[in-house]
């Protein structure tokens, strides 16, 4: 089974974790002031990364915190896991961040 | 606040007496019930906290802290549960609230939410592992870890307070089937 490296717990089982899709997305300081068209881009569009893709994962069954991972979705491999707040490492950033 | 005369029965007093017959290395028996108390703030409120108990919460990740029947769990990085065994729910409570006037936190009864399956003999790790993927050797999982986890279907948590016993506890609707669970698990190993 795949381990995943909570950043407060360590490494532990995926079964516990439930993905919270991608990470970084910022809300709107005045929503009010957004169209349609840019409010909808906020609600619903992601991007669709082939590779180093930085997303929220929350350990569910564990501390039940949300954290950040940076995750490789061509080969699954989570290179690093960060906590809220954290922004991903300057070598990760090569993808939007 | 919950009225005394709300009474309830453990989920599990049934299934104390319907285990398998086969013979196995491993025990299972149902917990005394026990006050809890699920606190979520900051250093300063949990020292608080942790005073008025009479027990020293655990800041490290994964650890529980016990003196007699009282302890306290570590669940997440501003997470724990206080335990207290066969007192009442209601006056524990009081009291812990009491002690936190004025902190910024919060306090919730879960006495009733729970109980408790005590897992013992030298094969209960490997009777847990039918259902839990954690690593439970003694290096990954010592003697005085708690976390919660799965098993099986359901989400619990697990703690260990000695090198062959292992405490359970589940919400009380996912009870019987954990119980049932290890009781099937345990005679197969
Ligand atoms: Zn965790």
């Amino acid at each position: 089974m795949l381990l995943i490296n909570c950043p407060y717990c360590g490494p532990r089982p995926e079964a516990e974790f439930a993905n919270g899709g991608q990470a970084h997305i910022a809300r709107p300081a005045d929503p009010m002031s957004l169209t349609d068209d840019e409010w909808a881009a906020y609600l619903y569009m992601r991007d669709n990364t082939k590779g180093l893709h930085h997303e929220r994962w929350r350990h569910a069954n564990g501390c039940g915190r949300f954290f950040n991972a940076s995750r490789d979705t061509t080969t699954d491999v989570i290179k690093r896991t960060y906590r809220m707040g954290e922004r991903p490492e300057a070598e990760h950033q090569g993808a939007k961040p | 606040m919950l009225s005394p005369a709300i009474m309830r029965s453990n989920a599990l007093s049934p299934m104390q007496s319907s285990g398998t017959t086969a013979a196995s290395t491993t025990s299972l028996s149902v917990l005394p019930d026990a006050a809890k108390l699920v606190f979520r703030g900051k250093t300063e409120a949990i020292e608080a906290a942790g005073a008025h108990f009479g027990v020293k919460p655990s800041l490290e990740a994964c650890r529980f802290a016990a003196v007699g029947g009282r302890s306290v769990y570590w669940l997440g990085p501003d997470e724990w549960l206080f335990q207290a065994v066969n007192e009442n729910p209601i006056e524990v409570f009081g009291g812990m609230s009491a002690a936190l006037q004025g902190q910024a936190c919060s306090l919730v009864d879960v006495s009733h939410r729970s109980d408790g399956i005590a897992v013992a003999g030298p094969t209960a790790a490997l009777v847990l592992n039918h259902g839990c993927p954690l690593d439970l050797s003694l290096k990954a999982f010592p003697v005085g870890m708690c976390t919660r986890t799965v098993l099986g279907k359901a989400s619990l948590l697990l703690s260990r307070s000695e090198e062959h016993v292992f405490h359970v506890d589940v919400w009380r609707s996912f009870a019987p089937y954990v119980w049932q669970f290890l009781d099937e698990a345990r005679s197969l190993s």
